[in-house]
Order: structure tokens, then C-alpha cells, then sequence
């Protein structure tokens, strides 16, 4: 599934400059650019049901989990892979679509999930905007510093405000589940997990069509050189407050979807670590490209728990045992980095293009 | 008014390590042109480590000589063998291994003093509305920025260090060492992270106990102007007296709040902080 | 080729407008009813063992003070397992750790029911991270007991019948020291510390029942701004003579060392979650020994201190469950000290076990709530117990204690419970049975 993605994501950015796929057709090709990312992403969901029916309900959590992640990894991929602004306040805008989520199923039970999800998006816009405007001037470290203090400040407001928000209790809600035909053939978890990647994939498919449009070459221009952008007529501050918006959208609607799976909103999910997080995986993954997203969601999701697993065989102390998770990260991500500087995306491709001429020499001896 | 002046005493003894620690920021960002996301851990190894050798030898002033000597250690290490290699390859990258070497560290300390708190004294007496203790950490701090400048503009080594980091080719040209200025650069860096530990410590500490701390640090810095000293000492004022107003007279879940204001004034009118260079960029 | 992959594109596509179609007309916040889960049955239940899972930070900004409790537990198994188990079973006792973060709580719980196939939850510990799992631990029927929280919520056995309180719970605490207040500080100025969450609005209201115009000063701090200067000037200006502190215990201990520092000596009534005098002794004297600077021993900070509880101390010589867990903490304890948070956790792995020894050989979820809900507490605590079929509400009041110097702990006022609303406040105690005398292990 993920691999359709990817390869729009590959086509998208420059910096990767993959080979155009060969399965592709040239009825495949003559498709417009959207229809394409659309197919993709229709094909990229049913991996994802073939996924859910194969595998348990604990699975379907986890599943969901790397969905809504992998969205709020590919927003910041956008805004730090394709304009160059690193933000590490990108939890912030998940704090604040989790909210907006968490608010409209409390207080308004019967509006659909389809309607929240856009309402929810369009407050991350506004909060982008707002975000992006104030920050628009900010190069390199001073944008990290400012967006750096949104995500350690703006969850104070739960406290200040704690009747609406709840406090650093935060809000429970309950969500519907399944619809009732599909009761007892789909567990309300997998039925979540689909709902998430339903979403996930269109967003990403969105992602993937702006990334490849005007508005993705622009960010590149910004990217590479800002006073050169400015010089042949990009407009650079409006281009990189859109790269922000966009971003605080997709880092919103994840925070959505992640409150409508887990049913709680609460200050200590949306840590400066959660922020800092977001952007050490998406290096990890890879930043050129949306299968770096998801090699990003992955590990996110995954790394913690085999680091827990392993700890437990290594029969350590228990403190060892407890921090042991903390530190395997941290030396995953230094040795992906080293060894890998384009992170795990970067290693496969050239792990393929190393293996693809062994491979016609042997087709053909 | 009483109120006032104890408030505004109180931020000076926070606002000091908010200096120290950007000071330590501006250091490295001066040499590397990164911003070290691992100065915590530097920090909390450093306070560890002095809570050890003083329950051992039971003097605290040994336990704050090894803190700064771990921090001088730690730092010259990191440089040298953790990001060097990488920052060759990407900034951003380089900057997020030394996320990963915050992890690894803090990670290690937890393995080996546990996730438990432990109580950790002051150097004075705390006792008092502007306690001995606090007026070492605002003097320490200034002796530190004192004994910066000085190295910077009057030491051949000083000298050595700022061309190292402005011009690095002509450098090299004439005979500096580049990659041990840097070093150097890491190191004294790193010192100062851990004297800022050692102030900001008391009175309890857990593996987690500078993260807050240190993005107050990274505001500091931001504000003042990440290449300038003293625009870190004056960032780190501000922050510092800034949040102990509004916590003091609006309620303390405001006090990041503030933080966040006050760099979203201070940035957009002047968007490489009060004390840089106006050349610094041009759009 | 190409046919293949349109016909799975083509059902694919489908499938997404069959879902958005589902989930357009339904309300996202319109739950259906749940239908009753089968509890009798042995999950995590063999012939040899029993396993027990719980969620607790052991890593992050809230494991420094909570960690003690997943400790003390562990030891207290260890020991359990030690003597033979329960009806031969050993106790497996499962710890995730959350890091005091709701989404790792949730995924972490659903790992310990669906791949540990635990037998019960025991002590999931904070209000934010167990109240993001109670509903699905009660959908999936897996009796939730004793959670390591006071808040209200957690006695509601209309909406989570699997789900036994421990604690007791914030109001009716503070109730009782409101009481204490009035009766004994009469007409003294008294100002408020506490946390701002549902531990200081919840004690508030229960305080707010007793006092009214004494009350001079309302402070409160976040527990991630270690700093409270701000708000002991304000005690201290305010004039409060008589200061509640419901906060955790560091602090309270921060809260002491400010007051100390300004030369402000109010007396101090702290809440049981701050009251581990153990603990604050160990980070107090930790902080002051071999100073020459200091010239306070860690002990002045905490004399005359007056603590609720509803907990066995290990400071008080005569307590025979204090120095039976002080010897069980020694044998098996990871750490070298007990502390009260330590007791806290000990003391629920003996009442868990002592109800499934109570059960009998035969053992399931529902033999373990009928247990549960039939079981006539005799101890360790001598405040009388809640598990029954209408009120899961735990310890239903407390003690009164006071730190005397050299650190003897005296009892200055006898268990009085009370309800969390208006109700009055009674004495009644109930006689514990030694350590020896009670059934909890073979």
C-alpha cells in the first residue's frame, strides 16, 4: 500500500530525484496528478483493511496509532522537508485538533465524525495562520525557539481555563463505534483503525498533490535559497506562512483522529517531548519523502515497545529495565543518522538501486 | 510593594540560569552554528555526578569541582566523537543526534541512579529574601560572562576560537586548528551548562528535572540573540523576571504562557533577537 | 496486471465511501449500549499462577514520586510467592510503564489484557491515565481494583461495576481536616497550597464545608513549575497561621523549605498523597546533610507537622503492620529505605491478596467481585473499607496524625469517615488483625 504513497511522495519532492516507477503505464500516466495520489490512496487503504482483518485488536490500536502519527509526521515533513522552516512546536497543533475533537464530542454528541474532522481542520488553519503569521519573519534556531516555547506554553491554558478544558485531567469522551450492520464482523478498535487510515490517506493524498504543485515548488525555491525565491518572484513570506498552515492542519486533524481512537485529550500527551519526538523521527524515517513518514510512525509507535521486550529477555535490573527504551531510541537514532544520513528511506533506496543491476545481470546471463 | 521586590528577586535568581544555560547555547551555536538540545543531559550528568562524589567525600565543594569537571568532559566528548561526524552530513540532522544523545544520557542516569528524586543542596544557605545562595548564582553567573568576554576579545585563544567559527577556511589557512577550537568550544560550553545545573538543581533532582528549565534556557537565547553573550544575559533576565511577574500577580500556569509572549513580542520586532547584528540577514 | 489492481482499487474505493458514508450519519459522540460481558471466566488464571497487571510511571516527570508504589507491591508479592503463593498459585505481577502519559496508559492497558490476558488490574495508578482506560477495562470485563487515585470518580458502580476505589477519596479527606481545623485552631487565619487539579478542587470542597472567613489566602501550583515562591509569600502575607497543603509530596517538601527560607513557620496540615513523612525526611536531610551552610536539620522542617492518613506508618514504633512492611521491604525491596508511598502499594497487594484467598481455590472474575463485595475488612487500615455492592468507595475517611521531633509519629485523633457530600462526620474504627492473624497467603 504504503509503497503507492511513497512513490508519489518520491515524485513530489526533488531532492530524492527517484526514477519515475516502471510498473507505471502510460494509461497510468496520462491520469491527472490528484486522480493518481486518489487511486493510491484507495489502494494504500485496502492494505490497511487486509492488515486489520489479519491481525488482532491489539494490532488495530497500534495500527491506528502509526495512522494518525504518520499524519502528523508527514505535515511536518512538508513544512521542514519541503520550506526548510524547522518547527518543534508541531505537538501544539495536535494539542489543539485533539481539543477541538474532545470539545465538539462533548458538547455537540450528534454531529458526524466527517463533520468534526472538518471543523477540526479548519480551527488548526486558523491556529496555523496565526502561528505562521507571527513567526513568518523567523529564520532557522528563532523559529525553532519560539515554536519550541508554543508547544511547553500553550498547554497551560488547560489549567488556566480548566472548566472548559478540563484541567490537567483533560477530557474523556466516548465515540461511536461500528456502524450496526458491521457489528460483530468488526471490533470497534479496527473499525477506528479504518476510520484513521480512511482519513489518513486522503489527507495524505491532499499532502502529496500540494507537495507536487505550485505551491511545493515554491517551498523548495524558499528552501534552497530564500533571497534567490525572492528574486524570481516567489512570494516568500505568504509561501511559508501556507507551508505553516497547511502543516498545523495536518498536525490538527492527527490530533483528531488520535483523540477519537483513545477518547482522551489530557495536557501530559502534548509534552515538549511528544514535539521533539515528532521531529527526530521524521529524520530518522527520512525527510524527502512520505514513505519517511511512515518509516517515522513506525518507529515512533514500535521502537519502545521491542526496546521493552528486549530489555525484559536481557533480564536487567529494574531500573536499567525501565530506562532502557529511552536510551535504545536515542542510539537507534544516532546510529540511523550516522550511518544513514538520508535516515531509513535514504538506506532503502540505495539498498535498491544497489540491488536492481545484480538483479537484470542475472535475469539476463 | 514588598511583593514587587521579592518577585523581582526571585526572577534575578531564575533568570541567572536561564543566562547560564543560554550562555552555554550561544557558545556552541557561536562555534557550530547548532543548537545543543543535549545541554540538559550535559547538565544533569554533571549535578549526578556531584551528588555522588559528595555523598562520598562528603564535601560539596569537591562534588562541584567533578560537576564542572564532567561538564568540560562531557562536552569535549560529544564534540569530538558524536557530532563531528555528523555534522558533515546536515545541520538539522546534527541537531537531532544531539536530541538523541539528550535521550541516551538521560536514559543512562535513570539506569544508574534510578527514577527516584533525591534532595540536593544549595551551595549557601537558601534562608533569607535574597538568600546567599541566590546571590551566588547571580554572581557566578556574572563572573562566568565576565571571564567570556575576556577570553573572547583579549586571549589569543579566544581569538583563535571566534575564527575558527566565523571563518573557517582562512582559519585553517593560518595555521588554527579548527576542529580543537571547536572542541574547546564544546567544552567550555558544557562547563557552564553544568555550573548552570548545579544552580538549578537544588533542591530535589530527577532524571527529568532540567527539560523545563532548559527550554526557558532556549527562549533566553532566542531572545537575546544566539550570537551574542550577552544577549543571552540579558534573554535570560528577561525571561526570568518576566515569568516571576506573571506568576506572581496572574497565577504560575500562566508563567510559560508569558515565555511564549514574550518572545513572540520581542521576535517580531526584532527577529534575531535584541542583540544581533542587523546585517545578520537580508530578504 | 493492470485488471488486477483496478478491481482492487475498485473495491478499495468502495469500501471508502461505504465508511465515510457510515461515519457521516452517524453522531461521533452517540454511544449505543454495551452488552453485558461474560465474567465467569479465568483469564490469566493456571493452576500454578495468577497474573496481575498494572500501569504505573516508572519513567519520565512523574515517576520520581510514584515509583515507591509499584516497589512496594512488588516486594510485598515477592514475599506472598515466597511462602507458597495463593492457594498455590504465584502471583505474576505485571508493571507497564505509562510515564504518566494517557495515550501510553491506554495502549499499555489494552497490552496487558489482550496479549498478557491479565486476571484483574491492580492499582493503575493517577486520575488522567486511569480515567482514560476504566471504560474499556469495564467493557472488557476485567475487574479494575483499587486504582492508586482519590478522585471521585472512581466509586460509580452504576456506570464501572468492575471498578473498586482504594483511596480515600480527596473531599472526604479534607472534610474531616476542615473539622480538625475549626475544632482545634479555632478562629486562626488558614490558607490553602494546593495542586491545581481535581486534588485541589475536590479537597477544596470538602474544606470549603467547615471553613469559610478564616480562610485568607487560595494558592495553588502546576506540579510542572517547581518553584513556589510566589505562592509562600503570599501565604505568608496573607497571614495564614494555619496552611492545607493537598499536594504531592515533593511538594510539600518545597513548600516547607520556601517557608523556611522566608522564616515563615505556619503550622502545617498536609493531605495523605504529601504526608509520606518518610519520604520527606529522605529528600529533606538528604538536602541538608553535610552542609556547614545549613544549619536546620531536616527534622525541624516537619516537627509538629499534621498529617490525615488511613495508612499503617513505618515511623510508629507500636504500628505492627508499619514494622511487619519494614521487614517484608527489607527482605524484598529494591531500594534500600521504606517509604509510606512504598505502604501505600504494600498495603494494596495484602488486600488484593487477601481477597483472593478469601475466594477459594475456584477462581474467576466473578467469584472475585462476589468475594470482593461480601469481604469483611479487618486491616491493615484501621478506617473502615468500601466494597460493597453500592458503594466502591475504598477507605472511607482518616486518621490524624503528628510528626514529633526526632521522628515518632503520634496518632492525635481517632478515624472519623464521613460521605463526600454534606453528610456528617462520625468516629468509627475498626480493630485490625495483626499481621499474623490475617489470611492472605498459604
Amino acid at each position: 500500500m504504503t509503497s503507492s504513497i511513497a512513490q508519489s511522495g518520491e515524485r513530489a519532492t526533488t531532492r530524492t530525484a527517484a526514477p519515475e516507477p516502471r510498473t507505471s503505464t502510460k494509461g497510468w500516466k496520462a491520469l491527472p496528478l490528484p486522480v493518481r495520489h486518489l487511486a493510491l490512496a484507495a489502494l494504500a487503504l485496502t492494505a490497511v483493511l487486509g492488515l486489520l482483518l489479519a491481525t488482532s485488536d491489539m494490532n488495530a490500536l497500534r495500527v491506528a496509532t502509526v495512522g494518525y502519527t504518520m499524519l502528523a509526521i508527514a505535515g511536518l515533513q512538508l513544512l521542514v522537508g519541503g520550506s526548510g522552516q524547522v518547527s518543534l512546536g508541531h505537538g501544539a497543533f495536535m494539542m489543539i485538533g485533539a481539543y477541538t475533537m474532545a470539545l465538539l464530542i462533548l458538547h455537540q454528541p450528534m454531529l458526524p465524525l466527517a463533520v468534526n474532522l472538518l471543523v477540526v481542520v479548519g480551527v488548526s488553519v486558523v491556529a496555523g495562520l496565526a502561528v505562521g503569521a507571527a513567526t513568518a519573519r523567523l529564520h532557522g534556531p528563532y523559529l525553532a525557539g519560539a515554536t519550541l516555547v508554543l508547544a511547553v506554553g500553550l498547554p497551560g491554558l488547560t489549567h488556566r481555563y480548566h472548566e472548559v478544558l478540563g484541567g490537567s485531567n483533560g477530557l474523556t469522551i466516548r465515540t461511536a463505534g461500528a456502524p450496526p450492520f458491521l457489528e460483530g464482523i468488526v471490533s470497534t478498535t479496527a473499525w477506528q483503525a479504518l476510520v484513521v487510515w480512511t482519513t489518513v490517506v486522503l489527507a495524505l493524498a491532499l499532502l502529496a498533490t500540494i507537495s507536487s504543485g505550485r505551491l511545493g515548488r515554491r517551498m523548495r525555491t524558499i528552501r534552497d535559497d530564500e533571497t534567490a525565491a525572492a528574486m524570481s518572484g516567489v512570494p516568500v513570506g505568504r509561501t511559508k506562512v501556507v507551508a505553516f498552515v497547511v502543516s498545523a492542519a495536518a498536525g490538527g486533524l492527527a490530533g483528531g483522529l488520535q483523540v477519537y481512537v483513545l477518547g482522551t485529550a489530557t495536557p501530559s500527551t502534548f509534552t515538549l517531548a511528544l514535539s521533539l519526538t515528532l521531529l527526530a523521527a521524521l529524520v530518522l524515517g527520512g525527510i524527502g519523502s512520505l514513505w519517511g513518514a511512515l518509516w517515522a510512525a513506525i518507529a515512533m509507535v514500535h521502537l519502545e515497545l521491542w526496546a521493552s521486550d528486549l530489555a525484559r529477555a536481557l533480564d536487567l535490573s529494574r531500573d536499567a529495565e525501565n530506562n532502557l527504551p529511552i536510551v535504545f531510541f536515542g542510539i537507534v537514532l544516532f546510529l540511523v543518522i550516522r550511518f544513514w544520513p538520508l535516515g531509513v528511506h535514504g538506506a532503502l533506496q540505495s539498498l535498491r538501486t544497489r540491488l536492481r543491476p545484480t538483479k537484470t545481470r542475472t535475469s539476463t546471463p | 510593594m514588598t511583593h514587587f521586590i521579592n518577585l523581582t528577586l526571585n526572577g534575578l535568581a531564575s533568570g541567572a540560569v536561564y543566562a547560564a544555560l543560554a550562555l552555554s547555547l550561544v557558545i556552541i551555536f557561536q562555534a557550530t552554528r547548532l543548537v545543543n538540545f543535549a545541554l540538559p543531559a550535559f547538565a544533569l550528568l554533571a549535578v549526578y555526578v556531584a551528588h555522588t562524589v559528595t555523598q562520598l567525600t562528603g564535601a560539596y565543594w569537591i562534588g562541584f569541582a567533578s560537576a564542572l569537571g564532567t561538564g568540560l568532559l562531557v562536552g569535549a566528548v560529544s564534540e569530538r566523537f558524536i557530532v563531528r561526524p555528523i555534522a558533515r552530513t546536515s545541520q538539522l540532522n546534527a541537531i537531532i543526534v544531539t536530541l538523541g544523545l539528550l535521550l541516551v544520557i538521560q536514559g543512562t542516569v535513570g539506569m544508574i541512579w534510578g527514577n527516584e528524586q533525591h534532595g540536593f543542596q544549595y551551595a549557601f544557605s537558601y534562608v533569607g529574601r535574597f538568600s546567599p545562595a541566590s546571590v551566588f548564582a547571580v554572581a557566578a553567573v556574572a563572573v562566568v560572562a565576565l571571564l567570556l568576554f575576556l577570553l573572547y576579545r583579549f586571549t589569543p585563544l579566544g581569538l583563535r576560537m571566534r575564527a575558527a567559527a566565523h571563518h573557517p577556511e582562512a582559519a585553517r589557512l593560518s595555521g588554527v586548528r579548527v576542529g580543537l577550537m571547536l572542541t574547546i568550544g564544546w567544552a567550555i560550553a558544557s562547563f557552564i551548562g553544568a555550573l548552570a545545573g548545579m544552580l538549578a538543581g537544588p533542591p530535589f533532582i530527577s532524571p527529568n528535572v532540567f527539560d523545563v528549565v532548559f527550554v526557558f534556557g532556549i527562549t533566553s537565547a532566542v531572545i537575546g540573540g544566539l550570537d551574542n553573550p550577552f544577549g543571552a544575559v540579558l534573554g535570560g533576565m528577561l525571561i526570568g523576571l518576566g515569568m516571576s511577574y506573571v506568576s506572581g500577580y496572574f497565577g504560575s500556569e500562566l508563567a510559560t504562557l508569558a515565555a511564549l509572549v514574550i518572545v513572540v513580542i520581542v521576535l517580531s520586532v526584532r527577529p534575531d533577537g535584541i542583540l544581533s547584528r542587523p546585517t545578520a540577514r537580508k530578504v | 496486471m493492470l485488471r488486477g489492481r483496478r478491481g482492487i482499487t475498485g473495491t478499495a474505493a468502495v469500501l471508502t465511501a461505504l465508511a465515510l458514508a457510515a461515519t457521516a450519519c452517524t453522531g461521533a459522540g452517540e454511544v449505543g449500549d454495551n452488552g453485558a460481558v461474560d465474567l465467569d471466566v479465568s483469564t490469566g488464571v493456571t493452576d500454578d499462577s495468577v497474573i496481575i497487571g498494572s500501569h504505573q510511571p516508572q519513567t519520565g516527570p512523574a515517576a520520581p514520586g510514584y515509583l515507591p508504589v509499584s516497589q512496594g507491591a512488588r516486594a510485598m508479592f515477592d514475599h506472598i510467592n515466597a511462602q507458597g503463593g495463593i492457594h498455590g498459585r504465584e502471583i505474576d505481577y505485571r508493571v507497564e510503564d505509562d510515564g504518566y502519559d494517557p495515550a501510553t496508559t491506554i495502549d499499555v492497558t489494552r497490552q496487558l489484557v489482550m496479549e498478557d490476558e491479565i486476571f484483574a488490574m491492580l492499582g493503575g495508578l493517577g486520575t488522567p491515565t486511569h480515567g482514560g482506560v476504566i471504560d474499556f477495562l469495564n467493557e472488557e470485563g476485567v475487574p479494575d481494583i483499587f486504582p492508586s487515585s482519590g478522585a471521585l470518580a472512581w466509586n460509580n458502580p452504576e456506570e464501572h461495576p468492575l471498578t473498586y476505589g482504594w483511596q480515600t477519596d480527596y473531599t472526604k479527606e479534607a472534610k474531616v481536616q476542615g473539622q480538625y481545623i475549626t475544632e482545634n485552631f479555632p478562629d486562626q487565619d488558614v490558607g490553602y497550597l494546593y495542586q491545581n487539579d481535581d486534588i485541589g478542587e475536590d479537597s477544596q470542597a470538602g474544606l470549603d464545608q467547615y471553613l469559610d472567613e478564616e480562610v485568607v489566602a487560595r494558592e495553588h501550583y502546576e506540579s510542572e513549575v517547581t518553584d513556589l515562591s510566589a505562592q509562600i509569600a503570599e501565604l505568608e502575607r496573607s497571614g495564614a497561621e494555619v496552611v492545607v497543603c493537598s499536594c504531592i509530596p515533593a511538594f510539600t517538601a518545597l513548600g516547607m523549605l520556601e517557608a523556611a527560607s522566608i522564616d515563615y513557620d505556619p503550622q502545617w496540615v498536609v493531605a495523605s498523597i504529601g504526608g509520606d513523612t518518610q519520604t520527606l525526611q529522605a529528600l529533606l536531610s538528604e538536602f541538608t546533610e553535610d552542609t556547614d551552610a545549613e544549619d536546620v536539620p531536616a527534622d525541624a522542617f516537619l516537627d509538629g507537622t499534621i498529617i490525615s492518613t488511613y495508612m499503617p506508618r513505618v515511623e510508629d514504633d507500636e504500628d505492627e503492620w508499619g514494622q511487619f512492611f519494614t521487614a517484608i521491604y527489607e527482605e524484598y525491596g529494591e531500594t534500600e529505605t521504606i517509604t509510606n508511598t512504598h505502604v501505600f502499594g504494600m498495603m494494596q497487594a495484602v488486600m488484593f491478596a487477601e481477597v483472593l484467598m478469601a475466594n477459594g481455590e475456584d477462581l474467576t472474575r466473578q467469584s472475585l467481585i462476589d468475594t470482593l463485595e461480601s469481604h469483611e475488612w479487618n486491616g491493615p487500615s484501621n478506617v473502615p473499607f468500601a466494597s460493597s455492592d453500592g458503594d466502591h468507595g475504598g477507605h472511607e475517611g482518616v486518621f490524624m496524625v503528628q510528626y514529633q521531633e526526632g521522628g515518632q509519629i503520634d496518632v492525635i485523633q481517632d478515624p472519623r469517615v464521613t460521605d463526600r457530600e454534606g453528610g456528617e462526620i462520625e468516629e468509627v474504627s475498626v480493630e485490625p488483625l495483626s499481621p499474623e492473624e490475617m489470611v492472605f497467603h498459604d
